[in-house]
């Protein structure tokens, strides 16, 4: 089956974001940026169903600026045969984003898209289901197993009391959650044959899509900080403590 | 102006996390209604019209909303939608399935994980791993937004009384279906709604050391909760994660037990009332939010605590 995998870039999860001092967004200017950690596993999870028989061709799609090109080729390089950029320099909502690739989805045709559960910059966790509405296919979210049962993909999701297991039928969307594999790094000589694999860039207006929003950011600020606490010399002092001051216990 | 607001529940029991979405509509303003959609799920409609400040419950008791599939409830919430201008839901791993694709449906973008009502059409979210707070307003004619139940302090569970109305909707879309599922069963009390929570990491070394935290969170009427190194390594279960991509927690006392301190760890504990960390590393970042800190060795303080409690 064809696979699509949705990559986004995004700052590195080591990055501890600053707020802009007039309040407009986050500080990005030379701040480290990489593939969405969950995107990542939503290659690997692609590659490895290539391995295992089950996917014929992979094709890693990103929405973004220009420099979302770096990520594509990460993709590339773990394993993905071609990629798409959806150009634009703006800032897309989930909803714009699920329906750029609804219309990558109306071209390609595959038979399963794999997502993250959730980008590390917006927190979102949203594009992936509303994919699904769009399509009309079965989601499988925060999967930690994936399975061809059949003509089904079987899908083991992490919710808040355990885990749950589905069976969908496909076309189907899966969103990955952080226990459906380890990443697998990128050779050097996999990265220099990435870079001789196709890239195909495309604009929003190519696809007939209106990227409009009903959604306004108003102001970014930085959290409330925490007061600096204490160091206590004894788990005797600590109890006294939580006992009497904080008096929690 | 009116909100939909959706139940979380497992059937049997209405689950705390509704009372805070109901606070968080409250909030906002105007009429009340909750939704429970479920099988057999009457018992759940009737504590929903018991919630204070509701007046209205719908059910849409059927087969296919039995175990809240997204490609099932989804469109039966986007149908009922209509008539209102709000529509919550707990950010649980149900409404963070089933919210995004009503939202689709509805040709509106989602409002994720609010922590503050500013206005009827303005709200505060977390972005960045809680590292910036967003002021984002909406113009949507319906507003689909998830609710950090942490944020809210939850409305009474007694006290109204509703009425309850049938509803029906679209049935099974037949594209999904529940194979099973591994739910963990604990005595301990639930960690996103604890009054003490003690979660340990990869310093705990094993998943049979855990015991040395459920030893003393028994002594505390405490829950249990876990960094992902801690998960990953398989010492704690997956719905124990606290975290960015995890649970959020924000109880009276938060023990943080051989974890370092993480960011994406942080974004789930750090709005905690008092954080305690105990941590070999004196160098630890868990040491820059905690309100006590002690730097030692978790095997010596583990037994010497539950003792001295
Ligand atoms: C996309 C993404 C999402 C993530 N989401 C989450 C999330 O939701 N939640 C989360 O927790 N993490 C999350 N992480 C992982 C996070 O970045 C850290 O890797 C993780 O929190 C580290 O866990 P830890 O503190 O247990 O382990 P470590 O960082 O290895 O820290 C272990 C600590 O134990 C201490 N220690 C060791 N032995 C002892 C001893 N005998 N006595 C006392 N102290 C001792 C050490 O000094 C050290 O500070 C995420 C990462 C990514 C990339
Ligand atoms: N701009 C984008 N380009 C490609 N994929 C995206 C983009 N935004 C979100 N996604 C996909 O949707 C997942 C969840 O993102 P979000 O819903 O924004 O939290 C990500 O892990 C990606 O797989």
């Amino acid at each position: 089956m064809k696979v699509l995998v949705a990559v986004k870039r995004v700052v590195d999860y080591n990055v501890k974001v600053r707020v802009k001092p007039d309040q407009s967004g986050v500080d990005l200017a030379n701040v480290k940026m990489s593939m969405n950690p969950f995107c990542e596993i939503a290659v690997e999870e692609a590659v490895r169903l290539k391995e295992r028989g089950i996917a014929s061709e992979i094709v890693a799609v990103s929405v973004g600026p220009a420099a979302a090109q770096e990520q594509l080729r990460t993709a590339l390089a773990l394993g993905a045969d071609r990629a798409i950029l959806v150009e634009t320099d703006e800032e897309l909502g989930s909803l714009a984003v699920a329906k750029l690739l609804k219309a990558v989805v109306d071209k390609e045709q595959p038979q399963l898209v794999i997502t993250g559960k959730q980008a590390i910059d917006s927190d979102n966790n949203q594009t992936g289901q509303m994919l699904a509405a769009l399509t009309g296919y079965a989601q499988g979210t925060f999967a930690s197993k994936v399975e061809q049962a059949g003509d089904k993909l079987k899908v083991t999701r992490e919710i808040d009391g355990g885990l749950q297991t589905l069976e969908l039928s496909l076309p189907a969307i899966v969103t990955t959650d952080l226990r459906l594999n380890e990443p697998r790094y990128a050779s050097l000589p996999n990265i220099m044959k990435a870079k001789k694999k196709p890239l195909e860039t495309v604009k929003p207006a190519d696809l007939g899509v209106s990227v409009a929003s009903t959604l306004k950011v108003l102001k970014v600020e930085a959290p409330a900080e925490r007061q600096a606490g204490i160091k206590v010399g004894s788990v005797a002092e600590l109890v006294e403590k939580l006992k009497n001051e904080a008096k929690v216990i | 102006m009116a909100t939909l607001v959706i139940a979380e529940h497992d059937n049997a029991a209405l689950a705390a996390a509704t009372l805070n979405t109901v606070a968080a509509a409250q909030a906002i303003g105007g009429d009340i209604h909750v939704l429970v959609a479920g099988q057999q799920c009457a018992a759940v409609a009737e504590a929903a019209a018991k919630i204070a400040g509701v007046s209205k419950v719908l059910v849409a008791d059927d087969a296919a909303y039995g175990h809240l599939l997204a490609e099932n409830v989804a469109p039966l919430i986007a149908g009922l939608a209509q008539g209102y201008s709000h529509v919550l839901a707990p950010a649980s791993t149900n409404g963070k399935n089933y919210l995004p694709r009503v939202a689709a449906l509805l040709d509106v973008e989602q409002i994720s994980e609010i922590v503050a009502v500013e206005s009827p059409d303005t709200f505060k979210r977390p972005i960045y791993a809680g590292n910036a707070i967003a002021t984002v307003q909406s113009s949507a004619p319906i507003k689909v937004i998830s609710v950090r139940a942490t944020a809210f302090d939850p409305v009474a569970g007694e006290g109204g009384s509703a009425a309850i109305e049938g509803v029906s909707g679209t049935g099974d879309a037949g594209t999904s279906s529940f194979v099973g599922e591994e739910i963990a069963r604990s005595d301990r009390p639930e960690l996103t709604s604890a009054r003490v929570v003690i979660s340990g990491g990869r310093g705990m070394q094993s998943g049979d050391n855990f015991k040395l935290l459920y030893a003393l969170a028994d002594k505390l009427g405490a829950a249990v909760g876990a960094s992902r190194a801690a998960v990953d390594a398989g010492f704690a279960a997956n719905d124990m994660q606290v975290g960015q991509t995890g649970k959020i927690v924000a109880p009276d006392l938060y023990v943080a037990v051989g974890i370092s301190g993480a960011i994406q760890h942080l974004a789930g504990m750090k709005d905690s009332k008092v954080i305690v960390a105990i941590n070999k590393d004196p160098e630890a970042p868990i040491f820059q939010v905690a309100d006590y800190g002690l730097v030692a060795d978790l095997f010596e303080v583990l037994p010497e605590l539950e003792k001295q409690l």
